[in-house]
């Protein structure tokens, strides 16, 4: 590991001088600085900031501090109860010892588990710009088949932003030039020429919270994750819906897939194509072609198509 | 930098890349903590962080001014005597992770916290339950149907 220096965050708009970097749980940064890809001068820990509350909205909905662990979530009778799909997302990742350590802010920013990228020693677009991307002749198993570039072709790992994508959670930061909100689906970019960049951050801003809007029907909503064995694996496809239906008719609909693409995908066009149809296993089928019409998989994820469309037809039959 | 481990103040004079982990085993020498992976991936280096269980190989010791650390060198519970009744190990290796893990758990789930598999209702510590909240600690050996029944005991005590 190469050295740094340490020091704690004296406030939310402090910033960050050139080539320091926001400290969370550190079990994602921590991890990339052992592998020699991440390489910090300075480390600035705000988890002493005391963003680690869980509040309620006046109009309803959440405030989620950027300090509160994914155990601490998870468990919150409020999100347990209003925001289900919220609650299953993050206990659908990682492992107990790593979610009692993982913030809400760390989680979202965690970066790509694309194997090339986690070795420092490999060409990689992402962690050295203009070096080339290996995976896309190579091991693109569990790679993007939405939104990708020829650039990059690295999914985004979390659960957790998955079902926040789904619920228009809203991202609150603060930084040296003042306060600003980002809806957590623009948060992530697509790769483009620019893969070394993950988010719209500028260097010194930090996640302070994020909201949570009042959203009646997410009390019928859920996460459903698939991955190669039973628990502590990433996921290789992932579902988040919420789903709200009258005699028969699908009344509204949120959606997000994960392990598809740079950024929780938000499926928009198949929550177009679901509103106002039967609530039956054709629309919902229907409903995945028409946002997966975009998919460009590659030789060795052709299967993740099938894979998300099977998903959403039974996570929405399951709700329904 | 000060934090307490098994109950003694300690002052660490530490290389900000130390992690708990290594300022466990190479400066306090206790060294039931293991290191397997040294990536968050096999739950060896378990400890109680302020009593929670955290991987020791991903903190750096540095950032924990204040804290309150327990080894298994301070653990002191009935899950260690289940764990030699019902032969919850082999090699053993994984053991002191795993023990400081089912410590740990078994105090998130007094507290009513769900887990993967845990439906809308309060949660039972069945043993698909135990499984999937212990998930977080491998074992080489594979003596994880010998500590299921250990930690199940432990819990009805
Ligand atoms: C073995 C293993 C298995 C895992 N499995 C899963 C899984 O199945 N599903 C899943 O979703 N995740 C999984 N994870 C990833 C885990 O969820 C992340 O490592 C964790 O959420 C990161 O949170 P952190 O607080 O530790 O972040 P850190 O490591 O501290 O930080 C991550 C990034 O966020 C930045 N950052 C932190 N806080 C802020 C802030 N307030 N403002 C701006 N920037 C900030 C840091 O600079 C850094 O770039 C796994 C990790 C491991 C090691
Ligand atoms: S997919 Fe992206 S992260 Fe992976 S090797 Fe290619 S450029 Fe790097
Ligand atoms: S050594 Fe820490 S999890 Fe493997
Ligand atoms: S007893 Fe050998 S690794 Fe678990």
């Amino acid at each position: 590991m190469k050295t740094f220096t340490y020091r704690t965050a004296a406030g939310v708009a402090d910033g960050l001088e050139p080539g320091a970097t926001f400290l969370g749980g550190g079990t994602n940064l921590v991890d990339l600085m052992k592998l020699g890809v991440a390489t910090p001068d300075v480390l600035v820990d705000v988890t002493r900031l005391g963003l680690d509350d869980v509040a309620e909205l006046p109009g309803g909905g959440l405030r989620i501090g950027a300090g509160v662990r994914n155990s601490d979530l998870a468990a919150d009778p409020r999100v347990r109860g209003q925001y289900p799909v919220l609650s299953q997302a993050l206990l659908a990742g990682a492992s107990g010892q790593l979610r009692n350590m993982a913030t809400t802010a760390g989680n979202l920013l965690q970066r790509t588990r694309c194997r090339y990228f986690m070795d420092a020693t490999m060409p990689c677009n992402k962690h050295d710009p203009g070096s080339g991307c290996p995976a896309v002749s190579g091991d693109h198993r569990n790679l993007a088949i939405l939104g990708a570039s020829p650039s990059c072709i690295a999914t985004h790992p979390s659960d957790m932003a998955v079902a926040l994508a789904a619920l228009d959670a809203v991202v609150r930061i603060s930084g040296p030039t003042g306060e600003r909100t980002v809806p957590v689906t623009e948060l992530h970019r697509l790769p483009g020429d620019t893969p070394e960049r993950d988010t719209v951050l500028e260097h010194g801003e930090l996640i302070t919270a994020v909201d949570l809007p009042p959203l009646e029907f997410a009390t019928r909503s859920t996460y459903r994750k698939v991955r190669d064995r039973a628990s502590y694996a990433f996921a290789v496809g992932s579902v988040a819906a919420a789903l709200q239906v009258t005699d028969g008719t699908v009344r509204d609909v949120r959606l997000a897939f994960g392990a598809v693409a740079h950024k929780p995908w938000r499926a928009s066009q198949a929550e177009e194509a679901l509103r106002g149809r039967p609530a039956t296993r054709e629309s919902f089928l229907a409903a995945a072609d028409a946002e997966l019409g975009a998919a460009r998989p590659l030789r060795d994820n052709t299967f993740k198509v099938a894979l998300i469309r099977n998903l959403v037809a039974s996570v929405l039959e399951g709700l329904s | 930098m000060d934090l307490v481990v098994n109950g003694a103040e300690q002052s660490l004079d530490l290389d900000p890349r130390t992690t708990l982990l290594d300022a466990l085993r190479e400066h306090l020498g206790l060294t039931g903590a293991k290191k397997g992976c040294d990536h968050g991936q096999c739950g060896a280096c378990t400890v109680l962080l302020d009593g929670r269980r955290v991987n020791s190989c991903l903190i750096l010791a540095i950032t924990l001014s204040g804290s309150e650390v327990t080894t298994i060198e301070g653990v002191d519970h009935p899950v260690q005597q289940k764990f030699l009744e019902h032969d919850g190990f082999q090699c053993g290796y994984c053991t002191p992770g795993q023990i400081c893990s089912a410590v740990g758990m078994l105090d998130e789930f007094s507290q009513g916290w769900p887990s993967a598999v845990t439906g809308s209702g309060p949660p039972d510590l069945s043993d698909p339950e135990i499984r999937e909240r212990m998930s977080g600690n491998l074992c080489r050996c594979g003596a994880y149907p010998n500590m299921v029944p250990a930690i199940r005991e432990a819990a009805e005590r």
